[in-house]
């Protein structure tokens, strides 16, 4: 996916709506921070996510770090990939790094996430 | 403000992640934190050490301070050795883990970072009429790691003596480009491999040669995963003050067969006991890392606490160091570690988890 068209919240998560199937996935900047990712843990298909609640964890030699859901829905399929391999996360975080799909309620929007422009400024404001 | 190596321009220079570290600003990664590893297990690893305490003591009674302090036997050390040992207080508790090294002309100790100021002030105190003089060479030094299979030969020729000619854990007052400095067959994780104490003006001259000869940049954090794979204790982790030497497992660095040394009567005593925990290594299923200050159990029963716990990128697994119950120890015995509210199943391992092939 083209990061220039996806949506970001403050917790390093990036969005892609299409239709009522909103994609989730932590960005490059996320996983440059990791580095060494050793465990990925993924809700089950049919769990129901919360906005601002955890619907996974992430793992690296030095941390482990909650996965924030900025949508509510169903989660509808899983990146299994990760789990088995959690390093393939590094080489592609937009395309094969992919999290979970989650169904939306109709309407639902990303509007409130930040665009890749606002994601940029935010995250250069960390690294100082 | 935090205390900086001579090669702190360096390492933000080259991208370097610090971290604040018992009052440093050291690099706790450049890449990788298990490439950096891997390095060091395949082919030769750089660190910059500089944070941990250098103290020279000269004086005709540094031996005699030295023994008052120290658990293991300085008076048996032949020149150039090098050996590890406690400092404890009178309960036997652990004040700092170090290695002294014996000169011709005088003592050496290299301390933790941690602890720096409170073993030169607990020295000045056990003092006394001991005429004894000593120096914290700390912030005029560079310390420098160079460790792994390739060490030894990336080194050649650095030094006058070379670090080649030396046995492990003996070391040589040298030079290094017309300055005095110190080179030794020693390390902190599970390696072969060379310290080397340089002028501070010339760390960065020495780290880019070892860079040039192949060597490898590496951060606390793949020191860490090193050591705790060789199953090093570390300070304020595997050793603190409440901890004596004994259930650490470092009885083999208290020689009770010396004279008089600050925590000896306690650790007599200590040496009957049956109901301290005692420091084991676990292997623990699935991914997921326990850290620092998990829970053991056993049948729903506490039993113990991690002390340190990482991915182990040799073993490809979670590993950890923790104290648990005397009856728990047996290597086999099983448990479990509560890996953030869910308990993972955990085997008690023989140490250390690492060992370098001969």
């Amino acid at each position: 996916m083209d990061p220039k068209n996806l949506r970001y919240a403050k917790t390093h998560e990036w969005a892609s709506l299409e239709g009522n199937i909103c994609t989730l996935g932590i960005t490059k900047f996320a996983v440059e921070q990791l580095t060494d990712v050793v465990y990925i843990e993924l809700p089950e298909v049919g769990d129901h996510v919360f906005v601002g609640d955890s619907f996974g964890e992430i793992e690296s030699v030095k941390a482990v770090s909650d996965l924030y859901s900025p949508v509510n829905g169903e989660v509808i399929e899983i990146n299994e990939k990760l789990i088995d391999d959690p390093t393939k996360i590094s080489g592609d975080p937009y395309g094969k790094g992919w999290m979970v799909k989650i169904k939306v309620e109709p309407g639902s929007s990303l509007d409130s996430l930040m665009t890749l422009k606002q994601y940029e400024e935010q995250i250069a404001s960390e690294e100082h | 403000m935090a205390l900086r190596t001579p090669l702190y321009d360096w390492h933000i220079s080259h991208g370097a992640r610090m971290v604040d570290f018992a009052g440093w600003d050291m690099p706790v990664q450049y890449t990788s934190i298990i490439e950096e590893h891997q390095a060091v297990r395949t082919a030769a690893g750089l660190f910059d050490i500089s944070h941990m305490g250098r103290l020279s003591f000269g004086g005709a009674d540094a031996l005699a301070l030295i023994q008052k302090v120290y658990t293991n036997n300085a008076a048996a050390m032949r020149h150039m050795q090098v050996r590890y040992g406690l400092i404890c207080n009178d309960k036997g508790g652990i004040r700092d883990d170090v290695l002294v090294y014996r000169w011709p002309y005088g003592y050496a100790m290299v301390v933790n970072a941690s602890n720096r100021e409170k073993i030169v002030a607990w020295l000045a105190q056990q003092q006394g009429t001991f005429k004894v003089e000593v120096q914290d060479q700390t912030l005029q030094t560079c310390m420098i790691a160079v460790q792994g299979p390739k060490a030894l030969d990336l080194c050649r020729n650095l030094t006058e003596a070379d670090a080649s000619e030396l046995g492990y854990y003996f070391a040589a007052p040298t030079r290094y480009q017309g300055k005095n400095c110190v080179v030794s067959r020693t390390g902190y994780t599970g390696e072969d491999g060379v310290e080397y104490m340089v002028a501070a003006e010339q760390g960065k001259q020495l780290w880019e040669e070892l860079i040039k000869r192949g060597a490898r940049p590496c951060g606390l954090a793949a020191r860490d995963t090193l050591r705790l794979e060789a199953a090093m204790p570390l300070y304020g982790h595997e050793l603190s003050e409440d901890i004596d030497p004994l259930q650490a497992g470092l009885g083999w660095a208290v020689k009770f067969d010396k004279d008089d040394f600050v925590g000896r009567e306690a650790l007599l005593g200590l040496r009957r006991g049956t109901v301290r925990r005692r420091r084991v290594g676990l292997e623990l299923e699935g991914k997921r890392i326990a850290r620092e200050g998990a829970a053991v159990t056993a049948g729903g029963q506490a039993i113990g606490q991690v002390t340190s716990g990482t991915f182990s990128p040799t073993k490809n697994m979670a590993i950890v160091m923790a104290y648990v119950d005397p009856k728990f120890t047996t290597p086999g015995t099983t448990c479990e570690v509560d890996v953030r509210g869910k308990p993972a199943p955990a085997r008690v391992v023989p140490l250390p988890f690492y060992k370098r092939p001969r």
